[in-house]
């Protein structure tokens, strides 16, 4: 299954659902990751870590790890 | 870079809320929304305040109140800090969700981005959940125009059932409309709303159990769906603030104990479990949210994101992301520096002028040889130093860093710079907390609420003394321009001032990551925890409020900080240096005492003792030093750079002493109301001592090294 941080620039792909738990889960869900959305990859920053990602609206960076517990559809 | 009457200093640590109403029938209003939608310029507008505002997420990190009057009616209005949710996981979540849940408030205004309205409808959502007494602001309707955004205000109001009301704060447009509308809403009694949001069947389900005994139990003074959703998840710190409102236990209520018992197994049976519940809790909010923007939002343009995509691409670009960053601080210290050269000469002969004045005056009305002396050489002479060194530098530096806030730059830096700092066991949110050092390393700690982490904030707080807060640049700027680059002026000089300030900027930069990374390995260790950090639109500054504001708020703020250390610093010095014990005056005695320890580290005991005097604030450390040597004898007459660069060198300066004091000013324990903020924010001493060790540390070691090296290699 793909993730969220395998998303190459430009890309979009639909939130299937959450590997994370706890705090970390429920900040992701907060800026709308819930199963359905769709997140398209903006870029990702000069060293390579975090990503920009345009989520509901909003562009959000999150750091490679975090978005490795994204999963896509 | 949160600097204003309110941000900086000891006031800003305040945690606990005390409303001040100034007449008993004044109401509350509370205001909330997320980070950046220009909360705190509605706030500003309606109060007549100047909470710094600035376009990046967490701005307000702690609450602030002001008053407004409408149609003869007072209202206290408080500035909640900005959050995305109040699902509280972060303290200032907690904060706004206490407040406006137990605040006692007469309504809540939810302020929201035009722009970006899916995202903000989320808090509003559960805001709408928890307070029955509520309405909407969209803001930045400007902003949405321009991008061809359009929101339909009257369905959002009918869909939300709370009034809403359109606004553009920045140029005041709307807040009339928005005030009749809260006066309304505060005037009468909570509507009955039907519930905003439908969870799943089996939340639903258990809700329908659990409410009518919560309602039974608690009245009206909690929503009592809210309550139920919050009992049903078991939110520990939530259930504890309400218990303390309410003034009993929730859970010895037989009636929602029973009550309780019952949904939980009814959850059980439907294999419903406690995480599928918090899921169904968070995204039954996001879809309905969804669905809101979904009916009233309508975008012409197909991609109006465009235009900040592209300005992204070059930005946080690999080839130009780390030049640009560069190239700014470049372009504003040499602003800065070519800007304030000859109006510091000019302020600095005017001063001396009215001083010498003032000297002649005190002589022909009689005054007493020693009282001209205290106050003309002690008191005034130190004041003159330091309105004619740190104004210029100031009132061009602070506004132009304030058009780099308002225009959304700090977020891109913190983006490009959060893998040094994800090595570094740290969050990446410390380079704005890094970048508010800048202008006050207090406020610098303060915004370090904004990172969640507690290992990760204190780390922040350790390290955020090695960038150079306002009070340090002048003494950087002046030496390494004597010492370094010749006096001589021109654009040649001034650039390599500007360079030489970057190099030093530079260094302390790798010292919060070295320091950090340290930290995270020793002291603090831990692994760096997730987080997420939005990156907002691009905003036009408003540039001509910028210097306004950025001139009287910040400039004459930290002005009048250095002035009223100055004036008894100045005091001191002259004391010092004009009382006699043993054939040597105290500040020869004291220097001579500080001496042979300030030797080893390229500096002398003057300087040093100039180090410490000036613990209460930076700024006036030159000025002592200055003082210091005037008092000791020769009697220079102080016009440019140039005769100070003498001055200094007749007093033993070398270059090594230029570079050793710069090393130790970038380097050094933070400053007294530093310290105490630390030690607020910290809630321990010994982080306290932490702070004020660590960099005292790496300073005398590096001018160890340096003052070392140097007399081993015999060039000094």
């Amino acid at each position: 299954m793909r993730s969220l941080n395998t998303l190459k620039k430009g890309e979009t792909g639909v939130v299937q659902n959450l590997g994370a738990a706890g705090a970390i889960r429920r900040r992701l869900q907060d800026i709308g990751l819930i199963p359905g959305t769709q997140v398209q990859c903006l870029g990702v920053s000069p060293m390579g870590d975090p990503a920009a990602y345009f989520i509901r609206g909003a562009v959000i960076a999150l750091r490679g790890e975090d978005a490795a517990g994204v999963f896509l559809e | 870079m949160g600097l204003s009457k309110d941000s900086t200093g000891i006031k800003a640590a305040g945690t606990e809320l005390i409303i001040c109403k100034a007449k008993e029938e004044d109401r509350v209003v509370a205001l909330a929304g997320n980070p950046n939608v220009g909360k705190s310029t509605v706030f500003n507008e309606l109060t007549g305040m100047h909470q710094h505002t600035g376009n990046w997420p967490g701005k307000t990190v702690t609450n602030a109140q002001g008053h407004c009057v409408f149609q003869n009616q007072g209202y206290v209005m408080v500035d909640l800090p900005g959050c995305y949710s109040l699902m509280a996981h972060s303290a200032e979540e907690e904060v706004a969700r206490d407040f406006i849940c137990f605040g006692g408030s007469d309504a809540a205004i939810v302020v929201c981005d035009a722009t970006c309205l899916e995202r903000n409808l989320n808090l509003v959502l559960q805001t709408l959940e928890l307070a029955p007494k509520a309405l909407v602001c969209v803001n930045l309707m400007d902003e949405a125009k321009r991008r061809k955004i359009s929101v339909d205000l009257k369905a959002l109001s009918t869909l939300l059932g709370v009034p809403v009301i359109g606004a553009s704060a920045r140029s005041r447009r709307g807040l009339g409309r928005l005030m009749a509308a809260v006066k309304d809403v505060a005037e009468s009694p909570a509507p009955e709303r039907a519930p905003l949001v439908t969870y799943s069947p089996p939340t639903e389900k258990a809700l329908a159990l659990l409410c009518p005994a919560v309602r039974e139990a608690c009245g009206d003074s909690i929503p009592a769906r809210w309550l139920s959703l919050k009992l049903l998840e078991g939110d520990r710190t939530l259930l504890a603030s309400a218990e303390k409102h309410l003034g009993f236990s929730l859970s010895s209520q037989p009636l929602i104990a029973e009550a309780l018992e019952e949904a939980r197994s009814l959850l059980q049976q439907a294999q419903f479990s406690p995480e599928q519940l918090q899921d169904d809790m968070v995204s039954s909010i996001v879809r309905r949210a969804e669905e809101i923007a979904a009916a009233t939002v309508v975008t012409e343009k197909e991609n109006y994101r465009a235009r900040d995509q592209k300005i992204d691409q070059i930005l946080t670009s690999k080839l130009f992301g780390f030049p640009l960053m560069l190239l700014a601080l470049l372009a504003i210290f040499w602003l800065t520096i070519s800007g304030a050269n000859y109006p510091s000469q000019l302020l600095s002969t005017a001063l001396f002028w009215v001083g010498e004045q003032l000297r002649r005056f005190l002589s022909t009305v009689h005054t007493a040889p020693w009282l001209i002396g205290l106050l003309v050489d002690g008191m005034y002479r130190t004041l003159a130093w330091v309105v004619s060194v740190m104004l210029p530098p100031m009132a061009i530096f602070f506004p132009l860093f304030t058009l780099l806030e308002d225009l959304g730059y700090l977020p891109r830096v913190a983006f490009n710079l959060d893998k040094c700092f994800q090595k570094c066991g740290a969050c990446g949110k410390q380079a704005l907390t890094t970048c508010m050092g800048f202008g006050c390393n207090a406020a610098g700690v303060v915004g370090c609420r904004i990172i969640d982490s507690p290992r990760e904030r204190l780390i922040a707080m350790l390290t955020n003394s090695f960038v150079p807060c306002n009070g340090r640049f002048p003494t950087l700027i002046a030496l390494s321009s004597m010492f370094f680059l010749g006096v001589a002026g021109g654009l040649r000089a001034s650039l390599l001032s500007a360079l030489s300030l970057l190099a030093m900027i530079l260094l302390g930069i790798f010292m919060t990551f070295a320091v950090s990374k340290f930290l995270s390995k020793t002291l603090l260790k831990g692994v760096p925890s997730s987080f997420t950090l939005e990156l907002p639109p691009y905003r036009r500054p408003q540039v001509g409020k910028v210097i306004v504001r950025s001139i009287f708020d910040r400039t004459l703020f930290v002005l009048g900080r250095a002035v009223t250390v100055a004036i008894p610093a100045g005091l001191i010095i002259w004391i010092m240096a004009n009382v006699t014990i043993n054939g040597a005056t105290l500040l020869a005695h004291c220097s001579g005492f500080l001496d042979p320890f300030a030797r080893v580290f390229g500096m002398d005991g003057v300087i040093l003792l100039a180090f410490l005097l000036g613990f209460p604030a930076n700024e006036i450390v030159v000025p002592i030093i200055l003082m210091a040597y005037l008092a000791q004898g020769s009697l220079v007459e102080m016009s440019d750079l140039a005769s100070l660069k003498l001055l200094l060198v007749e007093n033993g300066w070398t270059w090594v002493t230029a570079a050793c004091t710069i090393l130790f000013s970038l380097m050094h324990w933070p400053c007294s109301t530093t310290c105490l903020t630390i030690r607020k924010e910290s809630q321990s001493w010994k982080w306290t001592a932490a702070a004020f060790l660590i960099p005292t540390a790496c300073g005398l070691f590096l001018c160890f090294l340096v003052a070392t090296g140097a007399r081993l290699a015999g060039v000094a």
